[in-house]
């Protein structure tokens, strides 16, 4: 059934798909919408789930972890401060093995005070054990919860779906949503293999010596290792139920691009508008969207970006003393593996600053007059 | 099935060794840490330096003190609370939530 639809509430409708049988979740802008809708689907039964009101996002990531060890499949979302503050309680559901869907939404960290996009609030978790998916349009928010779920519980690994605050969490888009059946014969029952019951009890997650933390770390990185093939897989299976393609990245015009553009979110389809017009300049540009940052998909985007002679990597985001996040990474991806693009970075749009056609086109000008790679910041709409 | 309260269970539990666990390899070893009933026989209720006493004589069975507790220690027996020293900590809030002050927090002599 095809409706209109806000980013926000493709969660919700993801979520509710899903069959998410706890919702634990603290109220937060440009959230809201998410929780809002997934209360009023369990007071008025659409959804057979406890919805569970705590006073902190930390509470909120704490239940999620308890209903889940119990069995039970947790959803909960929130964004930037909220992220931030659940900070401790990511890590104990990635070490604990809880496979908990979250939905963040993109907002840019105080100080100053912001509600509006920008990447560093999920980057800020990189390296927590979670999976993580960057969306750009509200289709693809919903089916990406119908998939995390089904990866996250595949490798007892939880998964964020991440999505720009105002730019998509507010934009209202046709959305196909797809039947009960069809999303419960993709997505089985959450059935994990161990479980906190009283009948046979346990502790899960107890003081654990020197002579086994470290496998349980070298397991869960392990387990990340199979992600990239799993996403691909279950993406595949996917477009054979639903008709959509959901991949580990997303290529506009790579095969023959000169300059390939690395982007993320909602400025993943605004560089193909771009690119458009760069093409009828006769300048052959190609996009390469990440759809998924962790794991990193280090074969697929070595693969296609060495198509290119050069690469320009457009964050949203920035690592205070390095560089964005995505220019890090992509770098160290095409590390040792021989003659590889020139690589350039550049950052914009912190804090909701609206990322243009025109200023991606700038990007792609810029890219393409630099010799060589300088390992600079060029900073795009900056007013210096 | 016979029914057991939760302190009669315990006790059954306190018979049975707990079993030690060692892995040779990263295949044996399940993905999270686990244990299985190691806390019947870590009795953390040693850390204590103060515990409560319940006079039984001003107890009204609001249960409050049953709810409060964050271990959680007590049982309510044929509708009284029951503490478990085996595992209470000494930390007070059942005292200070009691609405008639009847549990007290005494020191402990060791």
């Amino acid at each position: 059934m095809k409706k209109v639809i806000m980013g926000n509430h493709a969660l919700s409708y993801g979520a509710m798909l899903s069959r998410a049988q706890v919702i634990a979740a603290y109220p937060i802008t440009p959230q809201t919408q998410v929780v809002e809708l997934l209360s009023e689907m369990c007071a008025d039964g659409t959804l057979d789930a406890k919805f569970v009101k705590v006073e902190s996002e930390h509470s909120a990531m704490a239940a999620s972890i308890g209903a889940s060890a119990a069995g039970a499949r947790a959803f909960t979302a929130t964004s930037a401060q909220g992220l931030a503050l659940m900070h401790e309680m990511l890590h104990w559901a990635s070490g604990g093995r809880h496979p908990v869907v979250l939905g963040n939404i993109n907002r840019a960290l105080a100080p100053g005070w912001s509600i509006w996009t920008d990447q560093n609030d999920s980057l800020s978790q990189r390296d927590t054990g979670w999976m993580q998916y960057y969306c750009s349009s509200n289709q693809e928010v919903l089916d990406t919860v119908i998939q995390a779920f089904k990866v996250s519980e595949a490798l007892m690994i939880p998964s964020m779906v991440v999505l720009d605050a105002f730019v998509l969490s507010h934009t209202y888009e046709v959305a196909d949503i797809p039947s009960q059946e069809a999303v419960d014969a993709y997505l089985p029952p959450f059935k994990p293999e161990m479980r906190l019951t009283p009948s046979d009890p346990h502790a899960f997650g107890g003081l654990t010596s020197p002579e086994h933390y470290f496998e349980f770390r070298y397991k869960l990185q392990k387990d990340m290792e199979k992600a990239p093939d799993l996403i691909e897989k279950t993406g595949i299976e996917f477009e054979k139920a639903f008709g959509r393609k959901l991949g580990l990245v997303d290529e506009y015009l790579t095969d023959d691009a000169e300059l390939i553009l690395v982007t993320s979110g909602t400025v993943g389809l605004t560089a193909r508008v771009a690119i458009d017009a760069l093409r009828k300049e006769g300048i052959k540009a190609g996009n390469l969207r990440m759809r998924v940052f962790r794991p990193f998909p280090f074969k697929t985007v070595r693969n296609i970006l060495k198509k290119a002679a050069r690469v320009a990597v457009i964050d949203r985001n920035v690592s205070y003393g390095h560089h964005g996040i995505f220019y890090e990474e992509v770098k160290s991806a095409l590390y040792g593996k021989g003659k590889g693009p020139v690589v350039h970075g550049f950052i914009t749009g912190l804090g909701g600053r609206d990322v243009t056609v025109d200023f991606i086109k700038d990007i792609a000008a810029q890219a393409l007059a630099k010799k060589k790679a300088d390992a600079e910041i060029v900073w795009i709409g900056v007013k210096i | 099935m016979k029914l057991t309260t939760w302190l009669e269970r315990k006790e059954e539990m306190k018979k049975k060794k707990a079993p030690k666990i060692v892995f040779t390899s990263v295949d044996e070893m399940p993905i999270m840490a686990m244990s299985t009933g190691s806390q019947s026989h870590n009795l953390t209720g040693a850390w204590r330096n103060i515990k409560p006493v319940i006079n039984l004589e001003g107890c009204i069975r609001c249960g409050i003190c049953w709810k409060f507790c964050p271990e959680p220690s007590i049982e309510i027996v044929d509708e009284y609370p029951v503490i478990d020293y085996d595992y209470c900590k000494g930390c007070g809030i059942c005292a200070e939530e009691c609405p008639t002050k009847c549990i007290v927090m005494v020191e402990e002599k060791k």
